[in-house]
């Protein structure tokens, strides 16, 4: 990667354009004091200007299709090339989102498709796509929820239970949503403790949000016993799907007695995560809350369509016989690493782990943290874990692989990460100002935050 | 093993590391889920397609769509994409890469999410922007949220009722949760001039629903008076041209980012924007992106404010927002710098002269009456003086989608640069001979 300094601004030149539209005959009036005064100082450039810009500032990032990315909780899978080709076709993407129902028979279609499919993987009854993301299926969900308590009348229940582990956007949603957080602790094995559960349940709960596996990778052994306990007390079971890939193709969720979830196409589902988006967020409901499901008007028009096309693609692709090993071989792949790195890393709970596990920092870490060491590896060629989270441990070093990693590149990996931990021995201070290999180093973000500088000004 | 595309694994890879981890086989790994649940069944799903059969299925699915030349915007307007756009969106450092947590070997999409904030408080004239939004009618929600939050108890935002009707559902849906107070009003002015709501906010469309440039006049000082924040959604195109929220004196400007040449691709992905004036800063939802130097004093970018988002601040956070829609913000930085400040003129101009034609051929028809008579560039509406049933079936029948009605039971029309009048024609030849 090089470094490449400029800003579209800085290009510009007046007189220059990179458009190419049909001439117009007239002007716009100007009279009513409803025109804009002030010009808008867009960029002129020329249209290879634009193109080598952002070339140029392509060629300073690093994608899933540029080497492995093992970020936790973000399932890096390979975004395959026909998804894009489908979600591009002229037959989908010139259909305005109000036309008349006659007139889009094939989309309805992708719709039902996608439904039934996704209802089959996740053993729920029927699925929104309005959700544009994760969070946005997690609101989706606890409005379900309360609009199912309110239509019994239900009106005390308002507590959401959460685990400390759970993902930020868990309790963020609820707030969102008007719910009361209540923190549920986990032991000392990483899992959600049932003893101190219970004295939390009763007439004010309106559900629980659970991650299974949860962000340490482990599964929730006691969900059965878990969903009795809050189906007994009238509370509702959430599944957030962020960590659905290991059970892809292996476990349902409907199975375990989850009443409403929601699924991450731009996890599970291969979609492409854009740089943080778009993704979807689709929500699937049980029996219980099918009568809602349609409920909730979460955004504009119909979701992100042409998202749902690249995952209905890969739907197709994987089909009945390949979806078994999906969920299992991101699960091997996890178990490998961490089975290849535990006598440099700290493994805080050692047992089998499905998709993502999470160290807590080097075993002689010499003082050097795990932001060093995730550092040290994009000098490497690699993405780094997800660091710092779940919160449970100070070192956090959470490591999802995805199952479309071969054993080499996961080879490589585990070497590299063994020569870090050598060098946090040898060469500790080498370790602490790295990444000396990117286009920046590390940018001062004290600074970022205390004196903002959120936009171009020119100088 | 596997001959499946997407799965590296050998049967001597995995046998390989199943060693290394001590179990003998894939289901072992699962020795820690009860039994029951794990799914033995077959599931009804297809059998795997190839590529080849893949694409031959979805050519099946897409001719059961009816391909139509669409004249109507409410929201998602059919502008023209430049062939630039697709050919940077589509390089895989852009669109396979996630949110940029390791910025430096992210600086790629913090230097475009930084020009995209540039540009979107360029065209509202405002100070500071966030990353982008699901779309306009979310980003229109949670500056309801923001209203209430950056306003001390008050818990009541008046919503112009001239706001695009789907906006208005979901500025509802989220506040019915959070227990906002939304009061949905024909005249916002009249509404809160006697002071008796505890105004956290209002909201107005820069162009209405009806396609009307409004002239808020006044407006911003009343709000201001009472203590409430005026937020103003907005249409990014037609920013270039009308006034902008802060010449109106708004706080905030959200709306969708999908007539910046976004592919209407039946309504999604779109994009959502909000921007505000610099004390709302650290109100804002969503993930920012500032300017920064590294050691060596190389101009560099990161996420920054992060304190404000649920990863940091949990339930406390300004929102629950997580992933965005940031390659779609990429996609209107791209069209905005291609069009630049003389291209989006003639966009402009071309919706104002193609939308004018169409509506004084319309009239001429006598099938219509004219309804309001402010400015409008490319949307506006007619009142029927026909059926509206046989109206838009004789359209579609043509191969056009068209005079969709309102609530009123008036017809809504929209034309862009892409319309040309030989088009423009044939619609209304159409009608004539209705």
């Amino acid at each position: 990667m090089k470094y490449y300094d400029k800003l579209i601004f800085e290009l510009s030149k007046p007189g220059r354009t990179a458009f190419s539209l049909p001439k117009a005959q007239g002007t716009l009036p100007k009279s009513g004091n409803i025109w804009r005064e002030t010009p808008t100082e867009l960029p002129e450039v020329s249209e290879l200007d634009v193109v080598r810009h952002y070339t140029n500032l392509s060629q300073m990032n690093f994608g899933v299709d540029s080497g492995f990315y093992p970020l936790g909780s973000c399932t890096m899978k390979y975004n395959p090339k026909i998804n894009e080709e489908i979600a591009a076709l002229p037959a989908f993407a010139a259909l305005h989102p109000l036309q008349p129902e006659t007139t889009v028979e094939g989309v309805k279609e992708v719709y039902d498709q996608l439904d039934k499919t996704l209802a089959a993987i996740t053993g729920m009854k029927k699925f929104t796509f309005l959700p544009c993301a994760g969070a946005h299926g997690e609101l989706t969900g606890l409005m379900l929820i309360r609009e199912y308590h309110m239509s019994r009348g239900d009106h005390a229940r308002t507590k959401v239970i959460v685990p400390d582990s759970a993902h930020g956007t868990n309790p963020a949603s609820a707030a969102v949503c008007g719910l009361n957080i209540v923190v549920v602790k986990s032991q000392e094995n990483g899992l959600v403790d049932v003893e101190s559960l219970k004295p939390l349940l009763g007439p004010d709960v309106a559900g629980i949000m659970l991650t299974n596996p949860n962000t340490l990778g482990l599964f929730e052994k006691d969900i059965k016993q878990i969903a009795e306990l809050v189906h007994e007390c009238g509370g509702l079971l959430y599944y957030d799907g962020a960590n659905m890939n290991p059970l892809l193709g292996v476990v349902r969720p409907g199975d375990m007695g989850f009443d409403v979830m929601h699924l991450n196409l731009h996890k599970t589902f291969s979609t492409p995560h854009g740089g943080g988006g778009p993704g979807v967020g689709p929500v699937g409901v049980g029996e219980r809350l099918v009568p809602f499901v349609d409920k909730c008007k979460v955004s504009g028009f119909n979701g992100n369509f042409g998202v749902m096309l690249k995952a209905y693609t890969y739907i197709l692709s994987l089909g009945k016989e390949n979806i078994k090993l999906a969920g299992k071989l991101s699960t091997l792949n996890a178990n490998y690493i961490k089975e290849c790195l535990k006598d440099c890393y700290k493994l805080p709970i050692d047992t089998v782990c499905k998709h993502e596990f999470v160290f807590d920092g080097l075993l002689e870490d010499n003082g050097v943290t795990t932001l060093d060491v995730a550092k040290r590896l994009l000098d490497y060629g690699y993405h780094a874990p997800t660091i710092y989270f779940p919160l449970l441990f100070h070192q956090a070093i959470m490591i999802e692989p995805t199952e479309t990693e071969s054993k080499e590149t996961l080879d490589g990996f585990i070497e590299v990460m063994r020569t870090i931990a050598q060098e946090a021995k040898t060469d500790p201070e080498m370790l602490h100002s790295a990444p000396h290999n990117t286009p920046v180093g590390r940018p001062d973000e004290t600074t970022a935050a205390r004196q903002p500088i959120l936009k171009y000004t020119q100088q | 093993m596997s001959s499946f595309s997407y799965f590296p694994h050998t049967e001597e890879d995995i046998q390989q590391m199943l060693d290394r981890i001590g179990v003998s086989s894939l289901e072992d790994l699962y020795c820690d889920v009860p039994q029951e649940y794990i799914f033995k069944g077959e599931f009804d799903l297809p059998e795997a397609l190839s590529e080849q059969e893949i694409r031959e299925y979805f050519e099946s699915l897409a001719a059961k769509n009816t391909k139509l030349k669409v004249f109507v915007g409410q929201g998602a307007y059919d502008h023209y994409v430049p062939a630039v756009i697709p050919a940077i969106t589509s390089r895989s450092e852009f669109l396979t890469a996630y949110t940029p947590y390791q910025c430096e070997i992210s600086q790629g999409t913090l230097r475009y999410i930084f020009e995209w904030q540039s540009l979107i408080c360029k065209l509202t004239g405002l100070d500071c922007s966030n990353a982008s939004m699901y779309d306009g009618a979310t980003a229109a929600a949670e500056a309801v949220r923001m209203c209430v939050a950056s306003t001390r108890k008050r818990n009541t935002v008046v919503v112009s009722a001239r706001l695009l009707p789907n906006v208005i559902e979901v500025i509802q849906t989220y506040a019915k949760y959070s227990g906002v107070n939304i009061v949905v009003s024909e005249d916002v002015v009249e509404d809160i001039a006697e002071g008796t709501l505890d105004l956290a906010g209002v909201i107005v469309p820069s162009i209405n629903r009806y396609g009307i440039i409004e002239n808020h006049t006044g407006l911003a000082d009343l709000v201001h008076n009472l203590g409430g924040i005026m937020v103003m959604y907005c249409d990014p195109s037609a920013l270039t041209v009308v006034k902008s929220p802060a010449e109106w004196g708004a706080d905030v400007a959200v709306g969708d980012g999908q007539s910046l040449g976004i592919p209407l691709c039946y309504g999604g992905p779109y994009v959502g924007f909000m921007a505000c004036r610099s004390e709302y800063m650290r109100k804002l939802p969503g993930r920012i992106v500032g300017q920064t130097k590294d050691a060596e004093g190389k101009r560099s970018y990161v996420l920054t404010l992060q304190a404000r988002e649920q990863h940091i601040r949990r339930e406390k956070a300004t929102s629950n927002i997580c992933s965005n829609q940031s390659l779609m913000a990429l996609w209107c930085t791209v069209y905005l710098s291609l069009m630049g400040p003389e291209g989006m003129k003639r966009v402009n101009t071309l919706c104002y002269e193609r939308s004018h034609y169409l509506y004084n051929e319309l009239l001429a028809t006598g099938k219509f009456e004219a309804v309001y008579e402010g400015e409008f560039i490319k949307e506006f509406v007619l009142k029927p003086l026909c059926d509206v049933a046989k109206l838009q079936q004789a359209l579609l029948d043509g191969g056009y989608f068209a005079a969709l009605q309102t609530e009123e039971g008036y017809v809504t029309f929209c034309a862009t640069e892409k319309h040309s009048v030989q088009e423009i024609d044939r619609l209304v030849k159409i009608i004539k001979e209705l």
